[in-house]
């Protein structure tokens, strides 16, 4: 694979000396500019206030206090937050897919009259900036139309608005298309219904796209703050975020960068578990060069 | 429902064998085909049916009733009554309106000359080496992965002017350190800084995927024209690449210009109202003052000024696609 520096160049002697003087700076800011500030935080819950207050900073902490963690689990209740968390990223996760993929496989593979419109009005939404339909869905969420629930302090608030994703119909519409017609086709000559179909033909050979789907929902949810901030006033139903904003103020410094540092646990390890599936959903939304 | 019989001479009544079975007339066929057609439909409907329900009640609705409120006095008591242009005038007279509009364009363009060009000479740098490309990769988005919230109070740590670690960073090397939050002169661009760190990773890696799709033989026959590698960076990497940086450029101008938790968290709008953002000051007129008209207003213009940019995103993308 050839690239902006010509291989003859990366021959010569000078310029394998620049390539690695090049590599090892890149290397070096990376190391500073990513993982510093990581292990900055670890290490920082586990000094001591008086130590955290100390100017300036000390690079290796004098006393190592790991019981920080446990600390911070207990005082800021951290596992009711975590539960929190988890219900709100996995319902949202669990109704997405059974709202959009069913959706997607419709507009797919059936083509109803005014499928296109439809289609239409879903993808039309992605042209409005998240924020404008901040407070008239926040609006509609304390008292739904029809039905006039409150749906405030609620994990239904995050899951339902979370499932009209006109980004998931879009990429899961994409390759449902590539599927081919008669594959559907033979298993309605064998008898199965479109339902059938979708769940014993469609859904098993569409596992990276599911995967896909899957991930991006977690990771919005799991990140979020502005709604749930909005839709769970109460602090016993928070999630992570919320509740450490909120804790901020009467908090001393190392339980709370320990509990900062527990709370981003989850997201990074099911990053480096799933690499591949997170890289892969980075560059569905995007366009080739 | 019955179907016209064809008048042709070949149209024999149908007979059933003894088996019962019998070739189907074209005017059945017909009807079975419309038949199937009917039940596709309701088939389609009924799976469709859950979405079309959550886009119409927190999608579609929304953005008219949103539009509605902008022009509405709302309290959770009495019901809403029409007050004309009077959200628009109170968000006018508001001397924060124009220094959170400005605020925001401020911060808008700092990310994107950070936001913007950073990733795209990491990207360039990266594709050019060819070793530890899987940690690079790693590094580059681990901070993506990190609650924003996380994100922001540890930067607001950081950013402490004693014990902080950049100011303590600096004592070591003998520099003095700036004030960053606490001084509105650097407040919105240390903003900038946590902002570009922790959303840098997709677009470096976005760019990455561009940058590997370009053939390598555009590169040798440059080279062989006698570009130097400057000229190669210009004539080959930049052209081949602007469909990617341009819809880059849009999704950054859309997602920056609606900046809350930076400094909702870091600053809450200070020093001096030098971080109050657009979407802050919203923020304060909807769940502060309870004004739902005036804040449902400036979503409206929030709206309009962006709109343009999310619409040429979204025909960029989709011609892409098609």
């Amino acid at each position: 694979m050839r690239t902006l520096v010509s291989p003859g160049a990366l021959r010569s002697r000078r310029g394998k000396i620049v390539y690695g003087v090049v590599f090892t700076c890149t290397l070096v800011v990376f190391t500073l500019a990513f993982l510093f500030p990581l292990y900055w935080a670890v290490t920082g819950a586990m000094k001591s206030p008086a130590e955290l207050a100390r100017t300036p900073a000390t690079l290796v902490p004098r006393e190592w206090h790991p019981e920080s963690f446990g600390a911070a689990w207990e005082q800021l209740d951290l596992g009711k937050y975590f539960l929190n968390t988890v219900l709100v990223a996995g319902g949202a996760w669990l109704l997405q897919l059974a709202v959009d993929v069913p959706a997607a496989f419709a507009l797919s593979k059936l083509r109803p009259k005014f499928g296109n419109v439809v289609l239409g009005l879903m993808l039309g939404t992605l042209m409005l900036p998240a924020a404008a339909l901040l407070v008239p869905t926040y609006v509609t969420v304390t008292d739904l139309p029809l039905l006039h629930l409150n749906l405030i302090n609620s994990p239904a608030a995050i899951w339902l608005p979370a499932a009209a994703n006109a980004f998931n119909i879009y990429l899961l519409k994409r390759f449902f298309d590539q599927i081919p017609d008669e594959l559907v086709e033979a298993a309605r000559l064998d008898g199965a219904g479109p339902v059938r179909t979708l769940w014993k033909i469609i859904l098993p050979i569409s596992r990276p796209i599911l995967a896909v789907v899957s991930i991006l929902a977690i990771v919005a949810a799991w990140k979020d703050f502005i709604w749930p901030l909005l839709v769970f006033p109460d602090p016993a139903k928070q999630t992570l975020s919320v509740m450490l904003q909120r804790v901020v103020i009467d908090l001393p410094l190392n339980l709370l960068v320990a509990g900062m540092v527990l709370a981003s646990l989850p997201l990074i390890v099911l990053f480096l578990v799933f690499q591949r599936q997170i890289l892969a959903g980075l560059s569905a939304g995007s366009v080739k060069g | 429902m019955s179907s016209p019989r064809s008048g042709s001479v070949l149209d024999w009544p149908a007979v059933s064998t003894r088996a019962g079975r019998r070739t189907p007339t074209e005017a059945e066929r017909r009807r079975s085909r419309l038949r199937r057609k009917i039940r596709d439909n309701i088939t389609a409907y009924g799976l469709l049916c859950a979405a079309l329900v959550v886009f119409a009640m927190f999608s579609w609705y929304p953005i008219v009733r949103g539009v509605l409120l902008s022009f509405q006095q709302v309290d959770f008591v009495n019901p809403p009554t029409w007050v004309g242009f009077d959200n628009f005038t109170r968000l006018f007279e508001d001397p924060l309106f124009g220094v959170a509009w400005r605020n925001t364009v401020l911060f808008t363009g700092f990310a994107l000359v950070f936001g913007f060009l950073v990733p795209f000479l990491t990207a360039v740098l990266l594709n050019e080496l060819r070793h530890a490309r899987a940690f690079f990769r790693l590094a580059v988005y681990l901070p993506v992965m990190l609650p924003p919230v996380v994100t922001a109070l540890l930067w607001k740590w950081f950013y402490d002017p004693g014990p902080g670690l950049f100011n303590s960073a600096l004592h070591a090397l003998g520099l003095p350190g700036p004030q960053w939050l606490d001084s509105s002169g650097t407040a919105m661009l240390s903003l900038v800084f946590v902002s570009t760190w922790a959303n840098m990773g997709s677009t470096t890696l976005i760019y990455l995927a561009a940058l590997q799709t370009i053939p390598g033989e555009l590169y040798e026959a440059a080279e062989l024209d006698g570009a130097g590698m400057w000229r190669r960076l210009r004539h080959v990497t930049f052209p081949q690449t602007r469909f990617v940086l341009l819809v880059l450029l849009l999704l950054q101008i859309v997602a920056t210009m609606q900046v809350f938790t930076e400094p909702y968290v870091m600053t809450g709008g200070g020093p001096d109202d030098s971080t109050v953002t657009v979407l802050l000051l919203l923020y304060r007129y909807a769940f502060v003052y309870n004004d739902f008209g005036s804040a449902s207003a400036m979503s409206l213009l929030l709206f309009v000024a962006l709109g343009v940019f999310s619409a040429m995103y979204v025909r960029l993308t989709r011609r892409a696609d098609a």
